[in-house]
């Protein structure tokens, strides 16, 4: 990885995307950018960056369908998801289309770019509300007709140990914080992560869907 | 026509100065009236808009024209429909001086079409007349008519071709359908129900004509319900489409009012923000303060339906939330909320709100932290609330008296429900204050799963 990560901001709003430009500048390099899918497929394609800034919302059919697009042809295109409303079923989409975090836009610069940083080196990252939406999406109790024959039930639950990394990052801990107050190494606390997040994309449990379908109703 | 016009005008209008005879004005004013020379009103017509231009023309109301017409129609028996188009065909559109038929009279396989639909409807008539002679004395006008009508149909203009569109509509039953495979399928339905209809219609006229000596009661009665079945085969499909548009209107309606509803709220609580930020942008704190609280506010209204006046609180996550709202208001410290499951709320969890408050407080006015983290947790049996903060942060062997008495307060409350808290902190390390509240079984809400492995 070199020093300097090569990201493409995705984004509708073009008064984001030079603010983050700016901001980012110094400590990345900023290859391309794009406000809508098609023409942020293209510009993935062509540029090939470590780390893609993808907005959850974009009107040509949501950050989901970029992610989908780019992975068939370059899977090592890693993408980082921001967004600013964090409906939690839109976040849980994006994240099981295959991004490798997501941050929210009130986000401060620095933590950005360490995020942006962690994501290019293999790193999931999870906001802390992204912590609190997977805690509670896993939480639900299967219900009896939704019980079926699952590929692997391991992906359908929460290890004790991920659900506590969990909820210190929803309550605000640094990775560093956490490792300490769990007496772990951080390098165990990033497994975890990576962990959860692999259970997110992978796992067949209906109940994410469903749990998605439920919250936008009440 | 127009040079009909023209003919009036050489005979009509001598130079203006040659001092014009008053059958000349009077003929004229028949002609012309005052408003102008006769002209079809295209904004206020039903079909061609004939008896509207004449209504405009000769100053008096179109009902009344419309209503006399009718009236001719019954009394002339049908002369008025082959009347109507001609006038259709001849009188020019409002600001324009071509009518149809200078444009119909270059078209000869219109002509032809005309003819030969016209013949065709003569040999049907000739037929007809055998037996009824109702049928025919209405029928043959409309041999006019069909030859007018295909004319005007090949040559007048596409606004004009619109309005017989919709005359013939009911043909028609085709939604709109976007890809050509929807199209030509819909179009080979038409096609079929078409013909399906005409096969009734043609069986059930010949019936009610041929067989009404001979069967004298099946036939016309058959002939009745073939024609009824082509009428309801034929008109049916723009019926319904009468009701869908009906109820697509609706919606749009309804859509229309939720869009304004937005927008209105849009307007009272973000742009009225925006415009605050403006104002006050040579301070942050209050810049961001103002941007905090709109975001929550939009926040609670879109995820959670809430209007912005509405504060009564019933669930564990509205208090947290409540909480939040208030330190930020009231100390100016950002206050993150996360939140997993939700119950509603009885004494205990109330206590526990209460206790929440207190530490949420005390983290705003002691720890000097720019930021304070609350994270609430709903299990099956129990409540975990954690208030976090990364500031000053204490020694618990050392407190001050005042603040000493604040924790206690918190421990006195949640162990006066049942209860616990624990107070983790040390100098320069941030303070954490986690209370648990054990949930009583008979507590409704949202139920976390029961089968986890929990510590």
């Amino acid at each position: 990885m070199s020093a300097q990560p090569r990201v493409v901001l995705v984004d509708d709003h073009g008064l984001f995307r030079s603010g983050v430009r700016a901001e980012l500048g110094r400590q990345m390099d900023v290859v391309g950018e794009a406000d809508d899918v098609a023409p942020a497929i293209e510009v993935i394609q062509q540029e090939l960056p470590d780390v893609v800034l993808l907005d959850v919302h974009l009107p040509g059919g949501g950050g989901q369908a970029v992610i989908t697009a780019v992975k068939q042809s370059h899977p090592e295109v890693k993408f980082l998801a921001l967004s600013a409303s964090d409906a939690p079923e839109d976040v849980i989409a994006v994240i099981r289309a295959g991004a490798r975090g997501y941050v929210t836009k009130t986000i401060s610069t620095a933590e950005l770019a360490d995020a942006i940083r962690r994501v290019a080196d293999g790193d999931a990252v999870f906001s802390h509300r992204l912590a609190g939406f997977v805690l509670d999406a896993f939480a639900a109790a299967p219900s009896p007709q939704d019980v079926r024959p699952s590929f692997d039930p391991e992906l359908d639950q929460l290890t004790t140990r991920e659900r506590e990394v969990l909820r210190l990052i929803a309550q605000g801990y640094t990775y560093k914080e956490i490792a300490r107050e769990l007496f772990i190494s951080v390098k165990t606390v990033e497994t975890h992560v990576s962990s959860v997040l692999r259970k997110l994309q992978l796992s067949s449990r209906h109940q994410l869907t469903r749990w998605a379908a439920e919250r936008r109703l009440t | 026509m127009q040079e009909q016009w023209h003919h009036h005008r050489r005979w009509q209008d001598p130079p203006p100065d040659g001092g014009v005879p008053n059958w000349a004005i009077r003929v004229r004013r028949h002609y012309r009236g005052d408003g102008g020379p006769l002209r079809r009103d295209p904004d206020d017509r039903l079909a061609g808009g004939v008896a509207a231009g004449i209504a405009a023309w000769r100053g008096i109301g179109v009902t009344a024209v419309r209503i006399v017409l009718v009236v001719a129609f019954l009394v002339t028996q049908g002369w008025v429909v082959p009347l109507y188009l001609i006038g259709w065909l001849v009188i020019p559109p409002q600001g324009s001086d071509t009518n149809v038929w200078s444009r119909a009279r270059h078209d000869s396989r219109g002509m032809a079409l005309a003819a030969a639909l016209a013949s065709l409807l003569v040999l049907f008539l000739l037929i007809a007349t055998l037996n009824s002679q109702l049928l025919a004395t209405y029928g043959w006008p409309q041999v006019v008519s069909v030859a007018c009508l295909t004319l005007i149909w090949r040559n007048a203009a596409d606004s004009e071709r619109g309005v017989l569109t919709r005359l013939i509509v009911p043909l028609d039953s085709r939604p709109g359908t976007t890809t050509s495979g929807g199209r030509r399928r819909a179009s080979r339905a038409t096609k079929l129900r078409l013909g399906a209809s005409a096969v009734l219609l043609v069986v059930g006229v010949s019936w009610l004509l041929k067989e009404h000596e001979s069967f004298s009661l099946l036939g016309p009665l058959a002939g009745l319900v073939l024609i009824a079945s082509a009428v309801v085969l034929l008109l049916g499909p723009w019926w319904l489409r009468i009701a869908r548009d009906l109820v697509l209107e609706r919606q749009a309606r309804a859509r229309a009012e939720e869009r304004a509803d937005i927008a209105s709220r849009v307007h009272d609580s973000v742009l009225q923000t925006l415009a605050l930020i403006q104002h006050r942008a040579e301070d942050p704190q209050a810049v961001v303060q103002l941007a905090r609280a709109q975001e929550r506010e939009l926040r609670s209204w879109l995820f959670e339906g809430r209007s912005p006046g509405d504060t009564e609180v019933t669930s564990l996550g509205e208090g947290i939330r409540e909480i939040q709202r208030d330190v930020e208001a009231r100390h100016l410290v950002p206050v993150e909320v996360v939140t997993v499951g939700d119950c509603t709320l009885d004494e205990h969890l109330s206590a526990l709100l209460a206790a929440a408050r207190e530490a949420t407080v005390n983290a705003a006015k002691w720890s000097g932290a720019s930021v304070i983290s609350v994270f609430a947790e709903v299990e099956p049996d129990r409540v975990i609330v954690a208030v976090r903060d990364r500031g000053k942060g204490f020694d618990p062997e050392a407190v001050p008296d005042d603040r000493k008495g604040v924790s206690e307060s918190i421990h006195g409350r949640m162990a006066r429900h049942g209860g616990e808290a624990t107070v983790q902190s040390a100098p320069g390390e941030g303070t954490k204050v986690t209370l648990t509240m054990p949930r009583t079984a008979e507590q409704p809400g949202y139920e976390p799963k029961p089968d986890e492995v929990r510590r």
